[in-house]
């Protein structure tokens, strides 16, 4: 199919349909009401369902129906939307509902701003409800990935029976690149275990309740060692410059598209950077920043956060090599330029960094 | 079913729409969880028959709520999903919408429906989904161990109203029926009562009906049980009957609060879905036709662009027209706009980037094309302009105190002035794209024209656009041979 200058947030809706999600369920809020206003206009042209909820929390509540009911249904909210359906997030892993929900992150806590901020990375990726559960997390860098994310999302909703959360932050929602949809569109399905309102179907049940301890906790072993295969079938990342590289970039989103321009610009000085994207945030590359560590001297971790993402970067190298950290917040994205100087410090001297006026985080910060 | 022996006649029998046994249940798998003399297993009871009579068992969901009626999954043979507390509503709305032949109910408590569950309620309530609600007010929490309800009666005493429910402290009583029937939606509102025997005929019918409905197709009904809850009231069943009957039945007066049912109009059923290959002319996915000339040589082009203005002077759409052509013309591009709250106050601007490489960040921070529509955007970036590059500005001169980086080309054109002769000073901002066009020799003229049509939908502003750009490209020119001179 030809390529279309298309809105992130657009995408994903049109990306949704044509991989055979037939009902959006949403609350409006910057900047992801793009997602719910092209949801209103196509979905409805796909045979497919659109409502307009009454909160978050209905909403969420609402996929749980349509998940329930078999069908591939989707939602989209920022921060203080996807906090309210935390709840139901839990409900959904519990009761293995699969669904789609994004996430085009703004400014925080409170009603911060609607400029674009990573510092929903805890609250989605570590999980915001109750119980042990984890989502799937997916970070599109680009607006084409808004798209393949967002099917391949659905896919592994359905492969895990949970929901994936696709996390962007507010410059990849509202920004329009050039993206190719999929040739082909999946069918709308229905799922063995759906409860549709037919004979076929009469003695399914979707619920979370396990009263016995001995059950739940089955269960929620059962639900352990889907997340452990994530962990081992469904990383994703990319590599850029890493072949050599002594000091290793790690960021996602917007953030890993400026590293890149980083990458080039430090080459061109002579140090040998790279760059690992994760593309998924759980199950997070670990192995993959471990085997760098192999030959790289040092991390830098860029965020628009003052840190969540680093702690699993430090998590997953486990001491081997030092983790720097620079982070712009508040709606600030970090320039290719500010970002390049922390770059050359590092890379000067691999002791800690800072960079005066500058939110610069070090190792001794972290405590 | 077990066979009937001979010479005996069956004059009452389980309901079909309950399972023989109560397998999903752990234990005493032959009785239901419920106290004796609770209202719940009635109102299962009635829920059940009307399903038979119905005969709407295959068709049939049930959405449980959190409450004593949690486990209703245990005896209702039919689907079956459990909701978080409070939520039936939403669940039920969707499975509803997604399955329009399933028939659909919650059944709810009083703490589920009217406290933590009153925005679900009443929205489905508003939007008139088809759906069933059976709303059991027993006038505590009875699961959590008779906490106060949003039903607790003035001066009936619960663990957290233990002097008795105060008007000044908690409030009064909420009337759900009363409460919807402010509402235009809602077809069926009734509440009933479990204090007798003629009451509870009155609630089967009343069942019976808020099904039927939604087995036609009319809309949202409601069906609001006075129920006994011995166990919390702390008294003999037979007591808490009456209490039903004596008590509760003046707080809530039952009754019917809305029948719409004989005006009612049958939904039309959903159209039937498109086919698959309908789908990208539906999702406006359809190719642009449009071949780049085979003497278009965009060369090393790296244009970093940022366009910037009041709102209104249409500095995105700008951006918009810039990056489709360069797509058009087979470059890389990216468009990023500024959103959010200066948006309001009525500035705005966008990053344009259009490259024969791939772009990495579409963040523009040195561009080589500055886009100024008003003063303070100029004042705004006009420093971070690359050597080399442009500014085109929307005046016939620079302030006085502003001067751009050494080595940067500067164009003032008054371009909204110019927009204004042709009766629309909101074309300015495609007079100047006419400007950069003629300028820097960027794109080509058959791109931008098509790009133009892609992004003008109407006619008249089509036409209009198309005449700016000539005047901008006209206007440019002028000002490039005032400067060779
Ligand atoms: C979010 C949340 N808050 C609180 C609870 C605890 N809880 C379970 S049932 C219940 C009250 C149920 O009362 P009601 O709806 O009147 O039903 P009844 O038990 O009387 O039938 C509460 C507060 C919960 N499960 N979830
Ligand atoms: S506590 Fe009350 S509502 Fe719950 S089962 Fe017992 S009698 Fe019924």
């Amino acid at each position: 199919m030809a390529k279309q200058l298309i809105k992130g947030n657009e995408a994903i809706v049109k990306s949704a349909i044509l991989a055979g999600c037939r009902a959006y369920y949403g609350y409006p809020i910057t900047p992801a009401s793009e997602i719910a206003e092209a949801a209103a206009l196509y979905m409805p042209r796909a045979g497919g369902v659109f409502v307009q909820a009454e909160s978050e929390v209905s909403a969420v509540n609402m996929l749980y129906g349509a998940a329930s009911a078999g069908v591939r249904a989707m939602s989209a909210s920022s921060g203080p939307g996807i906090s309210l359906m935390q709840e139901g997030i839990s409900y959904l892993a519990g009761a293995e509902l699969p669904c789609v929900i994004a996430d085009i992150t703004r400014g925080g806590p409170g009603l911060g701003n609607i400029a674009p901020e990573q510092s929903d990375y805890n609250q989605v990726v570590k999980g915001g409800g109750h119980g042990c559960y984890r989502m799937l997390v997916l970070a599109p860098a680009s607006c084409q990935e808004m798209a393949d994310l967002t099917a391949l999302a659905f896919d592994l909703a359905d492969a895990y029976r949970n929901p994936v959360m696709v996390m962007a932050d507010g410059f990849i929602g509202q920004m329009m690149e050039p993206v190719e949809f999929a040739a082909q569109a999946h069918p709308p399905g229905s799922q063995p275990w759906a409860v549709e309102g037919n004979r076929e179907t009469r003695l399914n049940l979707a619920s979370s309740i396990h009263l016995e301890p001995d059950r739940l906790e089955e269960h929620i072993r059962h639900l352990e060692q889907k997340y452990l295969r994530a962990q081992r079938e469904a990383v994703r990342c990319e590599h850029y410059e890493t072949g050599d590289a002594e000091i290793v970039l790690v960021g996602y989103g917007i953030v890993a598209r400026i590293l890149k321009a980083v990458v080039d610009e430090a080459r061109a000085e002579g140090i040998k950077a790279g760059l690992l994207r994760p593309i998924t945030l759980f199950p997070f590359p670990s192995a993959q920043l471990r085997a760098l560590a192999r030959q790289a001297s040092v991390f830098l971790t860029v965020e628009m956060s003052t840190g969540q993402m680093v702690e699993d970067v430090r998590l997953a190298l486990e001491g081997r090599k030092p983790v720097e950290f620079y982070g712009r917040c508040g709606g600030n994205a970090p320039s290719a330029a500010e970002v390049l100087q922390v770059v050359r410090e590092v890379a000067r001297r691999s002791t800690p960094v800072l960079i005066p006026g500058a939110i610069a985080k070090t190792e001794v910060c972290h405590g | 079913m077990a066979e009937v022996p001979t010479g005996y006649t069956v004059l009452h029998e389980r309901p079909k729409a309950f399972y023989d046994t109560f397998e999903r249940k752990g234990d005493l798998q032959g009785q239901t969880h419920y106290c004796p003399g609770c209202g719940h297993g009635l109102a299962h009871k009635m829920i059940a028959r009307a399903i038979d009579e119905l005969g709407i068992q295959d068709r049939v969901v049930a959405v449980s709520p959190v409450g004593c009626a949690v486990f209703t999954y245990y005896y209702f043979d039919t689907g079956n999903v459990q909701a978080a507390h409070g939520r039936a509503p939403a669940v039920a709305t969707a499975v509803k919408r997604s399955r329009p032949e399933a028939i659909v109910f919650s059944y709810q408590g009083d703490g589920d429906l009217a406290a933590i569950g009153t925005a679900e309620i009443l929205h489905a309530a508003n939007r008139g989904e088809n759906i069933t609600v059976f709303f059991v007010n027993n006038a505590v929490y009875g699961m959590t161990g008779g906490q106060m309800a949003p039903t607790t009666m003035l001066g009936q005493k619960t663990t957290t109203s233990p002097l008795g429910r105060d008007a000044f402290n908690e409030g009064y009583p909420l009337h759900v029926c009363e409460l919807l029937a402010a509402l235009e939606a809602p077809v069926y509102l009734e509440r009933v009562a479990l204090g007798n025997a003629k009451q509870v005929m009155a609630a089967s019918r009343a069942i019976k009906k808020a099904l039927t409905n939604q087995v036609k197709g009319l809309g949202f009904s409601l069906v609001e049980i006075l129920s006994p809850c011995p166990t919390i009231w702390k008294m003999n069943p037979a007591k808490a009957q009456e209490r039903v009957r004596e008590e509760m039945v003046k707080v809530f007066p039952p009754g019917v609060y809305r029948d719409r049912t004989a005006e009612a109009q049958t939904r039309p059923a959903p159209p039937p879905p498109p086919r698959l290959e309908e789908l990208p002319r539906l999702l406006d996915l359809e190719a642009h036709d449009f071949t780049p000339a085979a003497d278009f040589q965009p060369g090393a082009l790296d244009l970093r662009i940022k366009v910037a203005g009041f709102g209104g002077q249409g500095v995105l759409m700008l951006g918009e027209v810039l990056a489709e052509a360069g797509l058009l013309l087979n470059l890389d591009v990216s468009w990023l706009p500024s959103y959010g709250p200066e948006m309001r106050s009525g500035t705005s601007n966008c990053h344009v980037r259009i490259s024969n490489r791939t772009i990495a960040s579409p963040l523009v921070a040195r561009p080589t094309m500055l886009l100024a529509m008003n003063e303070p955007s100029l004042r705004k970036f006009v420093a971070d302009v690359d050597k080399g590059g442009w500014v085109l500005y929307n005046a016939r001169s620079l302030p006085a105190d502003v001067k751009a980086p050494e080595g940067v080309h500067v164009m003032c054109v008054p371009f909204t002035e110019l927009a204004d002769t042709l009766g629309e000073p909101r074309a300015g901002n495609i007079v100047m794209l006419g400007a950069l066009l003629e300028a820097s020799g960027i794109l080509s003229r058959e791109a931008i024209d098509r790009a133009l049509e892609i992004h003008v939908r109407s006619a008249r502003w089509l036409e209009l656009d198309r005449r700016a750009l000539e005047l901008g490209r006209d206007a440019a020119r002028k000002e490039l041979a005032y400067a060779c001179v």
